[in-house]
């Protein structure tokens, strides 16, 4: 806030002089340059009618034979343009191997040496994990990072500046409907919410015991920070978790992933073993580096899809 | 179980007409997530149970809530307690 000036003083300044001028209201050269005041440019509005009437002729389909024609012939050219292409389609479709034959494109090696070797390989029971987080473990880090940067996209789109943030969100965004102090909300959210956050852990923690993982276990995580946010409201969440932790938070995840998927990619393709033992497979400590990954994975998630949801409430 | 499935199919095929052609946005949202819950249900069947959890978090839980904010913020949903809402938005929103 600055401070504010009385009239008298705010009159001379030259920002207010300034002011006049661009309104038209004074002209500050008046007396001392021969000049007439600006008026109004009839040029301006022989172009404002000119493009009214324009307007006005080209949307009025009844006494406009090209219209009437363009939009017959746009008809049915869409409808011959999309029977063409389902056409093209299924032609296309019908050159690919049948289904059931030994030369479609997933009959490969590739399949079979995940399902033969992978509990070998990545010593977790879940074949489907240790797919996602070893054998292509890359993917999932890109796919990490683009959860973060949407994020990131849409706080850009959403943010308000700083000097407007502390009257204008107390006042005009959701949050002065927010804590209705639904009692039956609330007391469902009392009951359900840990059952939600502990159910998510065990599926982010049981990841390569079991189905699950870092995405799912995230996004059950996230539903139910949503719940408690919609239950308590804004404030009492925020005790807990803002923007800042989730900041934070990410990019702590981010890193830890980044650092350990290079160390196992250093020492998978230089021919270095990897000094942390894969354990026995189907203990919770096992299978090497794959239970730090889906929890770095799960955090990202969770706090993306909180955070989304907050940002949209918040927002204007 | 094959008729099971076949029934579950079925309701898909419904929900995704219904939530293409319906006329009020609340509804599409809701056919939507109940097909994402059956979706679930279909995945579980085809013995994927991975892409189960995360259907059943994320389509039916969290893109829903999400549609409905959007909804919410470009009041689509009014028409329920519209006078009641229309004086809270007057006296506090300066949109």
């Amino acid at each position: 806030m600055s401070k504010r000036v009385s009239d008298e003083k705010y009159e001379k300044t030259l920002s207010f002089r300034f002011k006049q001028w661009f309104e038209g209201s004074k002209d500050p050269y008046l007396d001392v340059v021969e000049m007439k005041k600006q008026e109004e440019r009839p040029q301006i509005q022989r172009h404002e009618q000119e493009e009214r009437t324009i307007l006005e002729r080209v949307y009025d389909i009844e006494h406009n034979a090209k219209m009437r024609l363009f939009q017959k012939i746009y008809r049915v050219f869409s409808i011959v343009f999309c029977i063409s292409l389902v056409f093209i389609l299924l032609a296309a479709i019908s050159h690919l191997p049948a289904i059931g034959t030994e030369e479609r494109p997933i009959n490969n090696e590739v399949s079979q040496r995940y399902i033969e070797n992978g509990l070998q390989e990545t010593g977790a029971v879940n074949i489907v994990t240790g797919m996602i987080l070893d054998y292509r473990a890359f993917d999932t880090l890109g796919e990490s990072h683009v959860l973060f940067i949407a994020t990131g996209t849409v706080l850009i789109l959403l943010r308000k500046e700083k000097k407007k943030k502390e009257q204008e969100v107390l006042e005009f965004s959701d949050r002065i409907y927010e804590p209705k102090n639904d009692v039956i909300l609330q007391t469902v959210a009392r009951v359900l919410v840990p059952t939600i956050m502990i159910f998510g852990i065990y599926i982010i923690l049981a990841g390569h015991l079991g189905p699950g993982g870092g995405f799912s276990g995230g996004a059950v995580i996230g539903a139910g920070l949503i719940l408690y946010l919609n239950a308590f409201g804004f404030k009492k969440t925020e005790r807990f978790f803002n923007m800042k932790i989730y900041q934070r938070m990410s990019l702590c995840a981010l890193a830890c992933y980044s650092i350990c998927k290079s160390y196992s990619f250093y020492t998978g393709a230089n021919e270095i073993h990897s000094i942390i033992p894969l354990g026995t497979p189907g203990a919770i400590l096992s299978s090497g580096l794959i239970l730090i990954l889906n929890i770095c994975v799960g955090t990202v998630v969770a706090g993306t899809m909180f955070t989304f949801y907050a940002m949209f409430r918040k927002a204007n | 179980m094959q008729v099971f499935t076949i029934l579950l199919l079925g309701f898909l095929i419904v929900c995704a007409l219904a939530a293409s052609f319906s006329k009020n946005l609340l509804n599409t949202i809701l056919v939507f997530m109940s097909y994402s819950l059956v979706m679930s249900v279909i995945w579980i069947l085809l013995e994927s149970p991975d892409l189960a959890i995360t259907e059943a978090a994320v389509g039916a839980g969290v893109t829903s809530i999400l549609f409905f904010v959007t909804l919410k913020k470009i009041h689509a949903i009014l028409k329920n307690n519209e006078d009641e809402d229309i004086d809270q938005e007057e006296g506090g929103s300066g949109e």
